[in-house]
């Protein structure tokens, strides 16, 4: 095999198939952009697998992000890819600790921002506590991929007694949400399709591990938490009325919007309520816990919206009812399909 | 508390509608913004009995024929064409079930804009290809595709064309009283394209026919104002046509688009979905822009084809029946696998029912 004198990593600007083939150029690139910046003891062993120790009962999650603009206001893929699997893990009622990463990369992409995107995974897995302790590199021809994909598995340890579960919504409970919705669904939406609001809107990507163990540690009885990412709490929402088979209301005029994403989705013909979150969490929970769990929630910045938003019936089951502004009864359907901008 | 004041307000104004109802009472609106509107806002449950709301002809997708579709699909398949469209005609099906989805996955070159002028951007951008804008939608819409048109002449743009299967409103509601299958009572006129044609071409309602008429916003407030006028002068049978939103509708409309409707466009024969063809109801390119007129400079014609089986979208726009009524709503027919385009379009009466329906 030639020696390949563009390997080194220094000085070069974009990752070639090299990169992916297993020999040197992989070795400078994991050395120099995944352990600096994802530095631990387990990662650094860099065997073929991690050695771990964790409790009994775990929690196991995986995701693949393929998002695309890679980079947005308030966010990147690598924020998105640590926070979006750590708050999957979490959502069981669990301590998130491990993660691995995988990444397909297109040949050509461009190394800087492959360094800003670890660099984000890093600060994110920081924030969260969580280690990334095992990866893989692929390199792929230019045109196979769109840029870059990024999967991230991972395990937490449970700290509840009975994990929570969609299936676990009983007529009677009440539905709290810790903050604004819509944020992130509308943040990518104009910047994929480069438009321009008169005001800034931004993801609200971000790790809710600890917002979650401080709830769950204190609240003895929570019976669903999930975060409302693709298809946005009315989706979610469905989901868990399905598998509990029992009715959610929704009390319209609670819903905490912001003012900017409200006007935008008008603007765009979008329902903030079926726009994906990346830093809010769903959480439905006896009645009797609502008033602590909430001033539980508002203690922590990623909970300072936190607000109640419905209630669990009887029926008619496995759908969600919205109580409108106005004092009349609708469908919250699920989303069909893709999210389409609306005509007129 | 600004909530339990509007919602005494709304309770105030349904029981007002409900004392002057002596019998059932039954309202077409033509707009798909107050299909939207109704149903979303949950008016719809807060309606009195007697009260009978149908879904008329107002959402432009709903109401593209088959044969236009078919059009709009030929075009798509061509080499070295993008279609530009609104995101809504993605998804209606043709008359062999294809959609411009399905298309796309095969190659076919199509861009979803928000405005006609985007569509200019990206002609001048590809300069290669021909962008063809697909002109779908009512007298609101067309202002700004005439004046898009206006603007490629002046740029001297030569890859750029509309393909016009735009309709105006008035002739669709006099075609509907005239056939008479349908008893109406009162119409609830679309704010938005009344802002544009203003209150006379409407008249003929209250004048020939003797139904009251009111031209409405969209808010859930100024939709029963609406209809508390209209089921007023029902019972005192007073019938006339009332502009009860002022503030976005004068008298003469919009002068300055009227205009530019008639500067660029001729008033045609149009295919209405379910209905067929409604004469002087459609818009084509006038002579003086016809290089502008993608049927012209593709040689484009109308081809005889079939609807898809059972559906009955026809019918629901005309309010002959409820989507309810139709066998494939709910089962072959879905938001995900729509047969007919009142199921595909936000504003598609059939789509409302399914979403919101309770």
């Amino acid at each position: 095999m030639q020696p390949i004198i563009s390997m080194e990593y220094k000085g070069m600007k974009r990752i070639l198939l090299d990169h992916g083939s297993g020999g040197l150029a992989s070795n400078r690139l994991i050395q120099e952009i995944f352990v600096k910046y994802l530095s631990n003891d387990i990662l650094n062993s860099l065997d073929d697998a991690a050695y771990l120790k964790v409790s009994e009962r775990v929690s196991f999650s995986t995701d693949t992000y393929t998002i695309d603009p890679i980079f947005f206001p308030g966010g990147d893929i690598g924020t998105l890819c640590i926070s979006g699997t750590v708050n999957d893990i979490a959502m069981l009622g669990a301590r998130p600790r491990y993660l691995s990463c995988g990444f397909i990369i297109e040949e050509g992409f461009l190394i800087d921002d492959l360094e800003k995107i670890v660099k984000s995974m890093a600060d994110t897995a920081k924030k969260a506590g969580v280690l990334v302790v095992t990866g893989d590199t692929k390199v792929v021809p230019r045109g196979s991929i769109d840029k870059i994909f990024i999967n991230t598995s991972g395990i937490g340890e449970l700290i509840v007694d009975c994990p929570m579960s969609g299936k676990r919504a009983t007529p009677g409970d009440r539905v709290i949400i810790n903050g604004t919705i819509g944020d992130h669904g509308l943040a990518i939406f104009t910047a994929r399709k480069d438009i321009d609001l008169d005001f800034e809107v931004r993801s609200d990507c971000a790790p809710l591990n600890s917002l979650i163990l401080e709830l769950v540690s204190k609240i003895p009885e929570v019976h669903v938490m999930r975060d409302p990412t693709r298809g946005g709490v009315a989706t979610t929402l469905n989901e868990i009325a399905l598998q509990s088979n029992v009715c959610i209301e929704l009390f319209e005029d609670a819903l905490p919007i912001k003012t900017g994403v409200k006007d935008g989705c008008d603007i765009l013909g979008l329902d903030p309520l079926y726009l994906a979150n990346e830093g809010k969490f769903l959480c439905i929970l006896p009645e009797k816990y609502v008033d602590d769990a909430l001033e539980i929630m508002k203690k922590d910045p990623l909970g300072k919206d936190a607000t109640l938003i419905g209630q669990v019936k009887e029926t008619p089951k496995g759908k969600v009812v919205l109580n409108t502004k106005i004092g009349g009864k609708r469908l919250l359907s699920m989303l069909e399909g893709e999210h389409l901008p609306r005509i007129c | 508390m600004e909530g339990v004041d509007i919602q005494k307000n709304i309770k105030g104004l349904v029981s007002r509608i409900e004392d002057n109802l002596k019998g059932p009472f039954r309202f077409m609106e033509v707009c798909g913004t107050h299909t939207v509107s109704i149903f979303r806002s949950g008016l719809r449950s807060l309606f009195p009995p007697l009260l009978e709301h149908i879904s008329g002809p107002g959402c432009p997708v709903c109401v593209t024929h088959s044969i236009d579709i078919a059009m709009g699909m030929e075009l798509a398949e061509k080499k070295d064409i993008i279609l530009a469209i609104f995101g809504d005609m993605m998804r209606v099906p043709d008359h062999r079930g294809m959609t411009l989805k399905d298309l796309r996955a095969k190659g076919a070159n199509i861009s979803i804009c928000y405005s006609p002028l985007d569509s200019l951007k990206l002609a001048m951008d590809n300069k290669d290809k021909e962008v063809v804008f697909w002109g779908i939608g009512f007298e609101t819409t067309v202002p700004t595709v005439g004046a898009t048109i206006i603007q490629a002449k002046k740029m001297g743009i030569k890859n750029f064309s509309v393909l016009s299967h735009h309709k105006i409103i008035p002739p669709a509601l006099k075609f509907l009283v005239e056939s008479g299958d349908v008893e109406i009572n009162g119409f609830l006129l679309p704010g938005h394209v009344s802002t544009i044609i203003g209150v006379s071409p409407y008249e003929f309602l209250a004048k020939e026919y003797n139904i009251p008429s009111v031209i409405s916003g969209f808010e859930p407030m100024e939709i029963l104002d609406a209809l508390y006028m209209l089921t007023l002068m029902h019972k005192n049978e007073t019938p006339q046509v009332i502009n009860c939103y002022p503030r976005a509708v004068k008298p003469e409309g919009n002068k300055k688009a009227q205009e530019v409707i008639n500067e660029v466009f001729e008033v045609s024969d149009g295919y209405w979905r379910g209905i067929g063809e409604i004469e002087a109801s459609g818009l084509e390119i006038s002579r003086d822009y016809v290089e502008f007129d993608a049927k012209k400079k593709f040689g484009l014609k109308p081809r005889d084809v079939t609807q898809p089986k059972g559906c009955r979208c026809g019918e629901v726009l005309q309010g002959k029946i409820s989507p309810k009524d139709c066998p494939l709503f709910g089962k072959k027919c879905t938001p995900i696998s729509p047969v007919g385009p009142c199921m595909v379009s936000t504003e598609g009466s059939c789509a409302a029912y399914y979403k919101y329906g309770v």
